[in-house]
């Protein structure tokens, strides 16, 4: 009303955030790529190292996709290792007992991530108890059960191994092309349309701006962030699949050492850790940038000592190239 | 009981408690066709809670509601929506990180059959909205601007500006006025003024006097969640009415 003051005044657009987080994530990770193509010219000329990124870091990198929308709903899930390991499970014994049924296997693997993200869900939203609490709970839990069921014993998968569902999951497009980067450059696409674009996605983001205000103006909050929980729940189990699939193995530890790298995505992907924000494209670059870090910085001829070291100094460097740009603001 | 057929809302004998805290008792309450009441009260009354109950955010523990004469059994914001009830919530009810577009259409979204966002039209409408609504000239400000880098009184007015154009027929203005310069305060009282002159009602709650009497029909007092008073304009004057209030404070009563 009173604009007196707007002409000297800025006001912050979403187009001109975007594009500043956007521009700058997408520049750390070029200039991640130009550091190893100088380091070491012969392995990041060739198409080797490429493929290998291709085939592992979907795993992950689907998994910071999903949990993009629960930090955007302002919450957070540690247990999504854990159901992926008993989605997988769930996976890998139904092959075994029906003799390479990889359908019903798929069928009853998303169910169960379904059910563990609805169970962390009711935790969280109906009992109450803060998600970092809830899901510190679950992850042990959901890898008990693991433990508990496969009794530390691996599943093979190679049964299912020339069947048209393995193929469509991890096979190699002409090839060459691992069909599970496929997988994440899709559901990054859909889910990118369904954040910005769709009514859930505005609602998980007023939700993680200011729950109170979502509810007064009729947003359904609990039934949003039991949908966010849910769809960890899925992405979880589609990543046990691809990962056990690629490996054509089940382990009981399948999942762990994703926790880590999967937040760090989302994070370095720009996503506020106190909700409200975020993207999925921060977040697949985000992957894109952890995935490559551990192989690119052997690669360039680091000892495996410097790894860790490394890739703490890249991650906070990106975190506070945005938390100066939202300071600007 | 007044005769829900008579008025455009009628609350019976309302109760309402949180936990161990009774905030609302036995109230009363009635909003006129075409009438601006006034609802005032100090702080902690249960004046917002009277009206989140009107919206649909609270459901009381007793008591009945009736809009246009009908009886309202289900409660919840989307049904107040759809019986044309728009609210300025005291707390504004903005997503501060989020875009003016999205925060006008905030939980009830143009979408196609699929639930995906009609942005353009969203947008346009947003415009109109700055534009005609609220009068904002200022080019630095638009439909992509984050709310949480406009200044108090253009944050009311996003707020404001939503409820009036859902074309609602009992509008709720809680606190409206709070945080805002004097030119902004004149700029919300002459919205008030102007739902009463479309034929519209609107129930308008502050705690300063001077600026609900002049555009208020009828007040409401509301004393530690019971109605303590209530007065047509033409039966009292501003400053019996103050003095009332006042009296009421350091008391707790009211002849
Ligand atoms: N959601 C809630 N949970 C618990 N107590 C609440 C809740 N909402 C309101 N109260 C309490 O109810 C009482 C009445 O609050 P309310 O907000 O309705 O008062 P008010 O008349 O609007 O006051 P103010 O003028 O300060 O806005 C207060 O004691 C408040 O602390
Ligand atoms: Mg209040």
């Amino acid at each position: 009303m009173n604009e007196t003051m707007s002409a000297t005044r800025k006001i912050i657009t979403s187009k001109v955030r975007e594009m500043r987080l956007e521009v700058s994530i997408t520049s750390v990770l070029i200039a991640i790529f130009l550091l190893f193509i100088i380091g070491n010219p012969q392995t990041f000329t060739k198409f080797d190292i490429y493929y290998s990124f291709m085939s592992t870091i979907p795993f992950s990198g689907i998994l910071a996709l999903a949990l993009t929308f629960v930090i955007i709903t302002g919450e957070i899930d540690l247990s999504f290792p854990s159901i992926l390991g008993i989605s997988a499970w769930v996976f890998s014994k139904t092959v075994e007992l029906t003799d390479g049924n990889i359908w019903i296997a798929t069928l009853l693997c998303f169910a169960t991530g379904l059910i563990a993200g609805w169970f962390n869900g009711l935790i969280v939203v109906r009992i109450g108890i803060p998600s970092l609490v809830a899901t510190i709970g679950t992850q042990f839990f959901f890898r008990g059960l693991v433990n508990v069921l496969a009794q530390g014993m691996g599943i093979t998968l190679v049964p299912v191994k020339d069947t048209l569902l393995f193929k469509i999951f991890v096979g190699r497009i002409g090839g060459a092309v691992p069909a599970q980067i496929i997988w994440m450059f899709s559901l990054g696409i859909i889910l990118s349309m369904i954040l910005k674009r769709h009514r859930f996605g505005s609602h998980v983001f007023f939700v993680g701006d200011n729950r109170e205000s979502a509810r007064m103006m009729g947003i359904r909050v609990d039934r949003v962030r039991m949908t966010v929980f849910m769809m960890m729940g899925f992405f979880s189990a589609l990543s046990g699949i691809l990962s056990s699939l690629e490996v054509t193995y089940f382990w009981p530890t399948l999942g762990q050492g994703y926790l880590m790298r999967t937040l760090a995505a989302v994070f370095v992907g720009g996503t506020s850790v106190f909700g409200g924000m975020g993207t999925i494209y921060g977040s697949f670059i985000g992957a894109l940038i952890i995935g490559s870090l551990e192989a690119g910085i052997i690669a360039i001829g680091l000892a495996g000592f410097w790894t860790q070291l490394v890739y703490g100094l890249i991650i906070i460097v990106a975190i506070s190239i945005y938390t100066w740009l939202m300071k600007k603001e | 009981m007044y005769n829900p057929e008579d008025y455009l809302l009628v609350m019976d004998g309302i109760y309402k408690s949180f936990g161990e805290v009774e905030v609302l008792k036995n109230v009363n309450f009635r909003v006129g066709n075409n009438e601006i009441v006034g609802l005032v009260g100090d702080n902690g009354a249960g004046k917002s809670t009277l009206i989140k109950i009107i919206t649909g955010v609270h459901r009381p523990d007793k008591g009945e509601i009736y809009f246009k004469g009908k009886k309202i059994t289900y409660h919840s914001v989307e049904l107040s929506r759809e019986l044309g009830i728009e609210t300025v919530y005291q707390e504004r009810a903005l997503g501060e990180q989020q875009t003016l577009w999205r925060n006008v259409f905030m939980g009830r979204e143009i979408t196609d059959r699929l639930g995906f966002l009609r942005i353009n039209e969203e947008k346009k409408e947003t415009e109109k909205i700055l534009r005609k609504h609220l009068g904002f000239t200022s080019k630095a400000i638009n439909v992509d601007s984050i709310v949480k880098s406009l200044s108090g009184g253009e944050k009311q007015g996003i707020a404001i500006g939503r409820a009036l154009y859902f074309n609602a027929e009992l509008i709720i203005l809680d606190e409206p006025t709070m945080g805002l310069s004097l030119s902004e305060t004149r700029k919300v009282l002459d919205f008030v003024l102007n739902i009463k002159k479309s034929g519209k009602s609107a129930i308008f709650i502050s705690h300063n006097i001077y600026y609900v009497y002049p555009v208020a029909d009828r007040f409401v007092i509301l004393d530690r969640g019971q109605v303590a008073g209530e007065f047509l304009k033409k039966e009292i004057s501003q400053d019996e009415l103050v003095e009332k209030m006042v009296e009421l404070a350091r008391t707790g009563k009211m002849k």
